[in-house]
């Protein structure tokens, strides 16, 4: 169980119009974990999930969930997935509880039963007090939950979340981060999708970057991160007028370039241990006492992996510049 | 539909926030049942267009007041003219408007297939593992319950105005049937404007194309033999007229065979190729 993928895809394609939204996508998730699939609007995210769904034929390539093909046995698949859309997939004027009982009732449980898991799982969200309420009056918090309470109704094998933070407050996030991990830890796979990567970082245990239809990029998120380099220093100077003198000496001494930041004191260099025979730590060492050595102040320093952040802007950089 | 433009959203402040320990019990438990038969899956989604009319019944209107108000207009602008009293003409008209009225009510079903299938929960309901025609079905037998409601309507309004058929209550049970099983079919043609048009406004347009020419041109209020021959071709060979006729020699108490058999061939012909034409788009939409 534990070998078999639950998503493996090859070379899907799907073309509207002029567009190649989804240009030769391979995935490979391994059941029981949060697979992100990370990147900006409009890579190809969601029309991905639709073709995984079985909403959207491929033009090309293959899909398999749970090694069932997504065109060929889309009624197997059916069965073992679940979708959170990126727009409510309840319906808006009906209430919490109509929803949940339809739902129920067309996955094939008695009137009673539909009755008793739509109470339950309403509780459990902390939606009881709106469940009489038509779901066009909910927030957009209350919207997510009882949408993905909705994709829980039968435990599913697999969950698709296609951006379920997006316009979220803080709060109602960290609500519904803990409900995905509450997910994975029943052993549900989970593929999300975000443009946030924060998100990524905080959910996923591997994580494919799309960006214009195919994936470029995929891993562990410490293999991404390490892909952009081993690690950033960040420095802060006590003296603006010594930056360009600083940012000379560093750029000798980790033969980096250097990123003047907005802020006219600071400086952030990246780090690339894998091709020296010297650690990260030790480099940003070397060039602290360089630094020193020539008579620079540095007020503040660290030295820390590169943010997720700094991984999608150096991926999706370096895609445009070969582009 | 974005959150933002809610103006009475629910505040959630208030609510509790889910609960971890509790989540994950919600998890476990729970067998999977199998999957619904096909009755069973179109039949909840009947009961979810029902609800849908429970939550804003405002949509009844045109299943009301609409049949209400074509039956006056027409006994009282035609019936003098055609048929020397409005008495007189009533008896002739009842049965073909309420064909007529129906028919045309038909049409509001692909308006509510074109604004449901671009939200949300129809991608919910597509990725679940249940009959495919079942959300479309469902639909049409919610719709079953408006045309029987603006029948009785219309005939409620006839019989205060002096509809008195030969067929009594039997014929009128009889024709109202008829006439909703014929309504059933006809309205898979709307449910594939519905998935093909982009916009509501569109589905509208075209159903009003289709609609006008096709109940106007037909026996419901006059009888076609003063028509040119060209246009008593059509006319004669036109589903409606068969309906109407059909409806009307039921509601007066006779066994129009040869007008039933027409009406349900009709019925039939549409179903199965305006329903494999809406399968079809609803599969690869």
């Amino acid at each position: 169980m534990s070998t078999e993928l639950a998503i493996e895809t090859t070379g899907l394609v799907k073309v509207f119009g002029e567009n190649r939204a989804v240009d030769g996508v391979d995935l490979a998730v391994p059941t029981g974990t949060v697979y992100g699939v990370l990147g900006p609007n409009g890579a190809g995210k969601t029309t991905t999930v639709r073709m995984l769904a079985t909403l959207l034929r491929p033009d090309g390539g293959s899909a398999r969930v749970f090694g069932k093909d997504v065109v060929k046995e889309a009624d197997a698949v059916r069965s073992r997935v679940s979708l959170t859309g990126q727009y409510a997939s309840v319906d808006e004027d009906l209430t919490g509880t109509e929803n949940l009982i339809l739902l129920a009732r067309l996955l094939g449980h008695s009137k009673p039963a539909a009755r008793d898991r739509a109470a339950q799982l309403l509780e459990g969200f902390g939606l009881s007090e709106a469940a009489g309420k038509q779901v066009k009056n909910y927030s957009g918090g209350m919207r997510r939950r009882i949408d993905i309470a909705a994709s829980i109704l039968n435990t599913p094998d697999l969950l698709f979340l296609d951006e379920p933070t997006t316009g979220l407050d803080p709060r109602s996030r960290n609500q519904v981060w803990d409900i995905v991990r509450a997910v994975v830890a029943h052993g549900t796979t989970v593929l999300l999708t975000t443009q946030y990567l924060d998100e990524a970082d905080q959910l996923a245990s591997r994580i494919a970057v799309i960006d214009h239809g195919r994936v470029i990029a995929e891993g562990t998120k410490g293999e991404l991160k390490a892909s952009v380099g081993s690690g950033t220093v960040h420095l802060r100077l006590r003296d603006a007028a010594q930056r360009p003198e600083a940012e000379r000496v560093l750029s000798l001494a980790l033969d980096a370039t250097v990123q003047l930041d907005a802020d006219p004191v600071a400086l952030t260099a990246r780090i690339d241990a894998h091709g020296s025979d010297r650690g990260a730590a030790e480099q940003a060492a070397r060039a602290l006492a360089e630094l020193a050595r020539a008579g620079i102040t540095v007020d503040n320093f660290s030295l820390g992996q590169p943010s997720l952040d700094e991984v999608f802007l150096a991926l999706t950089d370096k895609k445009g510049v070969a582009a | 539909m974005s959150t933002t433009t809610t103006k009475t959203e629910l505040e959630d402040v208030a609510l509790a926030a889910p609960d971890k320990e509790r989540l994950s019990a919600l998890l476990v438990g729970l067998d999977r049942p199998p999957r619904p038969s096909a009755l069973s899956a179109s039949l909840t989604f009947g009961w979810r267009a029902m609800l849908k009319i429970k939550h804003v019944p405002e949509q009844l209107f045109d299943v009301t007041a609409f049949p209400i108000m074509l039956v006056l207009m027409y006994t009282y602008l035609f019936g003098g003219a055609l048929a020397g009293s409005t008495q007189e003409y009533i008896q002739f008209l009842l049965p073909g408007i309420l064909v007529m009225s129906v028919v045309m009510i038909t049409m509001y079903t692909g308006v509510s297939v074109n604004t449901d299938i671009t939200k949300g929960v129809f991608d919910r309901f597509r990725t679940l593992p249940i009959w495919r025609p079942a959300p479309m079905v469902g639909y049409l037998l919610g719709d079953v319950l408006r045309y029987v409601l603006a029948s009785v309507v219309m005939l409620a309004v006839g019989m205060i105005i002096g509809f008195r058929p030969d067929g009594g209550v039997l014929g009128m049970l009889a024709g109202v049937a008829l006439l909703l099983v014929f309504a059933f079919a006809f309205s898979w043609i709307w449910t594939m404007f519905g998935l093909l048009l982009r916009t509501e406004k569109s589905v509208m347009g075209v159903s009003m194309m289709v609609i006008f020419p096709l109940t106007f041109l037909s026996n419901v209020f006059v009888d076609p033999s003063t028509m040119p021959g060209w246009l008593q071709a059509f006319v004669n060979n036109s589903p409606i007229t068969h309906l109407a006729t059909a409806v009307r020699e039921l509601m007066a108490g006779n066994w129009p065979a040869a007008d039933i058999g027409w009406s349900l061939g009709w019925a039939g012909l549409i179903m199965v190729v305006f329903g494999t034409v809406t399968m079809r788009l609803y599969n690869r939409k």
